[in-house]
């Protein structure tokens, strides 16, 4: 058994409701950290964990929090990212669902450390019910003291809202998270100005997942110094991974970063094997924008070395042959599952999601999906993979935001490592007329045909 | 601040962007801009045209950028060295870009009032291919009428957004914004509301492509038929000064005067634009110059051209009464003044 | 515009008032838009799941904003309906790690089951069914979003029941 720090308390009956978690010693870190720690202390204390972001960049966090412009005199504000929509994806919503105490404790940590008075949860409106959990939640914890003019008899004040996003995966993309809690279309900005110099109604922002925030409590009461030991180098502390797909234990799962992908894979502590003990074909392990990883990169790196579930091994040899810790999305698939059907369901996604406002992510997520499209269908042209592979590579890297990246690597990677099953999409379009084409008989019995 | 520009040396000011200090050494080595306008506040960043390559981020850190920047929006730093047309990665990328901004245009420059002073149009000369790899069916938009000044027509948008900025900055009560997302996002007023204030006429001498164009001016010619002149009139709105476009004895189209980035120079009022059509209206100053190669210039100032009578009927029609009364321009006026809906 | 022929009778009763005030309340004074998009839901929720055009100005006044400043907002969130929809909107998770659990044969079922084909509302105005892209819930698929809430690993013997109890009038749309 891993260490455990945020899910450590979630079995605990009726923790979801303030008296039970401050029972279990809820709410002890803004304690400790109004009456006995400096906000510097605090930031210092994260900035040591080496605690990274967990929305899917892995941005040290502590760093991004020391480069709030402070000198402005300006309001400042936190806002938390909980627009959680990266398929895949769906530890946030585990966290705020069944302990939503702890995101907010960690808010009003993190808030003072900052500086701020005025902070945000921002999460997606399709989670209403977990909206109406953290009002609801927020509003006990007004009634305690928690939240309000001087907390602890401090000169601390905080006020904390929960706000609902309508439907954008945009929004997580702090600078369109922004707009969108400024009551606008969910563009994302140009940078710089960063949102810690100008951010939310133009005053000094950090932006912060659910998960990273939720981290905050255990080290101020623990100190980054013990949060560091956790993992191993540069990849500290402990990841929620969301698992889906073809495994047999689905779910959100805390684990140490450093663990072995065949052990986390693999072990009944966590997913089990593969679902009816079929062969595993592929996996996704950081949410669908990271590259789809092959079977025989998946255990083990191109170097031979075993693939740990951290930032920095699972990015072993680039984009070539590894892929992204992201936000923890694992997605797993076996035998029956088909790439190009699933490229194409990943691309219809980001067409779906682009905002539109920049040339080559508005124009070409739908170009690929619509190429995609045809390809799944039947009605595939051989030069369409250099086209698909073209067109990809002229939006990374040149849009405003990373969805254009987001939309671009898993085309990319899907044509890289799965090169074969486009070709047999498009040779024998007779043999995929039905969605379920690879159901019955895997790509494994007809690679030969190509 | 020192920048190099591919090569080129110049001083700037402290807040200048890569574009801007581009404009000031000039020449070819300007990014062009389809959404960035120096006038509006808040524009810039969005069509990716203008994309360069700093391969030095300045003096304190002379790392390069790892990805292209948006030179309309990227400030420069002392010490700042950028390729502009001199890297093949910039070159590389304004194709794309150029291509991804044809990809769902509909390509009707023989019918687009805009054909011959069109951004969009120049940019596909300097980085288009002449072919197309998009088979698949282009997006179109459902018409929408916003009333008897502007026509919109939605399938040669760009989206730069300038005319959304036009309408905030400019005249009071924006009625139109960007409606929906993605590739489905579009230039609107949701409920087919009229744009008229003040100065909305703007919109169309910002508008980089033929989406919002002149509805009183509306196939009445092309651009290069016409004599632009620079004319004004004491305006109590506006500063009255404009571009006068004249076939003939009749002006057919007012527009503000714009610089060789296709940037007005002042901004105009609706009256002068809409309201003044008689020669009797302006003060006519001299013919308006247009940079070198634009074709605009085909038209020879000097030139006393015999005027083409065009005998359609008597000729083609010779014998066939019938069709004659048909198609007779005679018995059925044609309206031009904006009256029909595409 | 076909979807200016729809008509809406607007409502906004006292105790609709007073949320919206709470919600206004949790921003600074002079940034009322901010509290748009939660003003829009209770809005819509209190409406029968839709907003009109006239409804959106209503929430324009209410927020002294331009009417265009809504409409922008409303047609780019996908959780906005702009017309009429069935009082039970089912809306299908289709994006991969759904997909490959089956969500394409669930969505398939229950259209055949209701009658109808994805995107389209039953004749007595009761069910839509629509497939929407990534809700949050890949763990535990097939799942679709009901009102304020999620149905997951959706079985077909589990949608029938959901829809016997829609008929019966015991689902909960709502968590007020």
């Amino acid at each position: 058994m891993g260490t455990k720090i945020l899910l450590d308390k979630i079995n605990i009956p009726g923790i979801k409701t303030y008296e039970v978690y401050r029972a279990n010693g809820g709410y002890a870190s803004v304690e400790k950290a109004l009456k006995t720690l400096t906000p510097d202390e605090v930031t210092e204390e994260v900035k040591t964990s080496g605690l990274r972001g967990r929305g899917g960049a892995g941005f040290p966090m502590g760093l991004k929090w020391s480069f709030i412009d402070k000198k402005s005199g300006k309001p400042r504000h936190l806002v938390c990212n909980a627009d959680e929509s990266e398929p895949g994806t769906f530890k946030d919503r585990y966290l705020m669902e069944y302990i939503p105490h702890l995101l907010i404790e960690g808010m009003i940590t993190s808030s003072y450390a900052l500086g701020a008075n005025l902070s945000y949860i921002y999460i997606r409106g399709e989670y209403m019910w977990v909206y109406k959990i953290l009002e609801r939640a927020i509003k006990e914890a007004y009634a305690a003291g928690w939240l309000g003019k001087n907390i602890l008899g401090t000169d601390f004040s905080l006020d904390l809202h929960v706000h609902c996003g309508a439907g954008a995966y945009i929004c997580g993309e702090e600078t369109a998270l922004i707009e969108s809690l400024e009551g606008k279309r969910g563009n994302p900005r140009i940078k710089p100005p960063f949102p810690a110099v100008s951010g939310l109604w133009a005053n000094p922002t950090v932006v912060n997942n659910v998960e990273s925030i939720s981290a905050v409590p255990w080290i101020v009461m623990n100190s980054g110094e013990e949060y560091a030991k956790i993992g191993i180098g540069r990849s500290t502390g402990t990841k929620l991974i969301s698992a889906s797909g073809h495994i047999k234990n689905p779910g959100v799962y805390e684990i140490e970063l450093g663990l072995s992908v065949e052990e986390f894979m693999n072990s009944d502590e966590y997913l089990g094997g593969m679902m009816n003990e079929r062969p595993l074909k592929a996996l996704v392990p950081g949410g669908s924008s990271v590259p789809i990883l092959p079977a025989n990169l998946i255990y083990k790196t191109a170097a031979g070395e075993d693939r740990l579930m951290t930032y920095e091994s699972l990015s072993d040899g680039g984009f070539a042959t590894g892929s992204m810790l992201g936000s923890g999305g694992f997605i797993v698939y076996n035998d029956t599952a088909c790439i190009v059907r699933n490229t194409w369901n990943f691309s219809r996604f980001y067409h779906h999601e682009s905002c539109g406002q920049c040339t080559p992510c508005r124009e070409g997520t739908g170009w690929l999906e619509k190429v995609l499209h045809r390809i799944e269908h039947g009605h595939g042209r051989m030069e369409d993979i250099d086209l698909l592979w073209d067109i990809q590579s002229k939006i990374e890297g040149n849009t405003i935001c990373p969805l254009g990246d987001a939309a671009s690597w898993p085309v990319a990677a899907a044509i890289r490592h799965f090169r074969e099953e486009f070709e047999y999409h498009i040779r024998f379009p007779e043999r995929i007329k039905n969605r379920d084409h690879f159901v019955n008989e895997p790509f494994e019995k007809v690679r030969n045909l190509v | 601040m020192k920048v190099t520009i591919d090569g080129h040396e110049i001083e700037v000011e402290p807040g200048t962007t890569i574009l801007q200090a581009a404009r000031m050494i000039g020449g070819d080595l300007v990014p062009p801009a389809m959404c960035y306008y120096s006038k509006l506040k808040g524009s810039g960043g969005k069509c990716r045209c203008c994309l360069v390559e700093v391969s030095k981020g300045s003096e304190a850190d002379p790392r390069p950028m790892p990805k292209l920047m948006a030179s309309c929006v990227t400030g420069c730093m002392d010490g700042m060295e950028v390729n502009s047309t001199a890297s093949p990665r910039v070159e590389e990328a304004r194709k794309s870009v150029t291509e991804f901004l044809l990809i769902n245009h509909p390509l009707d420059c023989p019918v687009c009032d805009q054909a011959g002073e069109c951004d969009l149009q120049n940019l596909s000369f300097q980085h288009g291919k002449s072919q197309t790899r998009f088979i698949e069916e282009k997006r179109t938009f459902e018409p929408e009428d916003i009333g008897d000044k502007i026509q919109l027509h939605m399938n040669r948008c760009i989206l730069c957004q300038r005319c959304v900025q036009v309408a905030d900055q400019l005249t009071d009560g924006r009625v139109h914004g960007v409606m929906n997302r993605g590739d489905h996002a579009q230039i609107s007023t949701c409920i087919s509301t009229a744009i008229d204030n003040e100065f909305s006429g703007n919109m169309i001498d910002v508008c980089p492509v033929g989406a919002l164009t002149d509805k009183t001016f509306r196939f009445k010619s092309r651009v290069w038929f016409n004599k632009p002149y620079n004319a004004h009139r004491n305006c109590d709105k506006c500063c009255g000064k404009t571009t006068v476009w004249m076939f003939g004895d009749e002006i057919q189209r007012v527009t503000a005067r714009k610089d060789e980035y296709h940037e007005v120079e002042d901004f105009i009022c609706n009256t002068c634009r809409f309201d003044k059509k008689d020669v009797k209206d302006w003060v006519i100053e001299g013919p308006r110059k247009f940079e070198k190669f634009s074709v605009i210039n085909r038209n020879k100032y000097a030139l006393n051209a015999p005027k083409v009578v065009i005998e359609t009927e008597k000729f083609i029609l010779e014998g066939r009464e019938q069709d004659q009364k048909k198609i007779s321009m005679v018995e059925v006026p044609l309206k031009t003044n904006g009256n029909s809906k595409s | 515009m076909e979807k200016y022929t729809y008509k809406q009778e607007i409502n906004i009763t006292p105790e609709l008032m007073t949320r919206i005030n709470e919600l206004i309340s949790h921003y600074p004074e002079d940034k009322r838009k901010s509290a748009l998009l939660p003003v829009l839901h209770e809005v819509q929720d209190a409406h029968d799941n839709w907003l009109s055009y006239e409804l959106q100005e209503k929430v324009a006044e209410i927020l002294n904003i331009q009417p265009v400043e809504v409409f922008e907002v409303v047609t780019f969130y996908t959780m906005f309906n702009q017309k009429p929809i069935g009082k039970y909107m089912f809306e299908f998770c289709r994006t991969s790690c759904c997909m490959i659990r089956g969500a394409e044969d669930m969505m398939d079922y229950t259209c055949q089951k209701l009658g109808i084909k994805e995107g389209e509302t039953t004749v007595d105005g009761m069910f839509t069914v629509v497939g929407v892209e990534c809700l949050g819930a890949c763990g535990y698929a097939p799942m679709m979003q009901l009102g304020d809430f999620y149905k997951e690993h959706l079985t077909k013997e589990k949608i029938d029941e959901i829809i016997t109890d829609c008929k019966a009038g015991k689902i909960t749309l709502h968590d007020k």
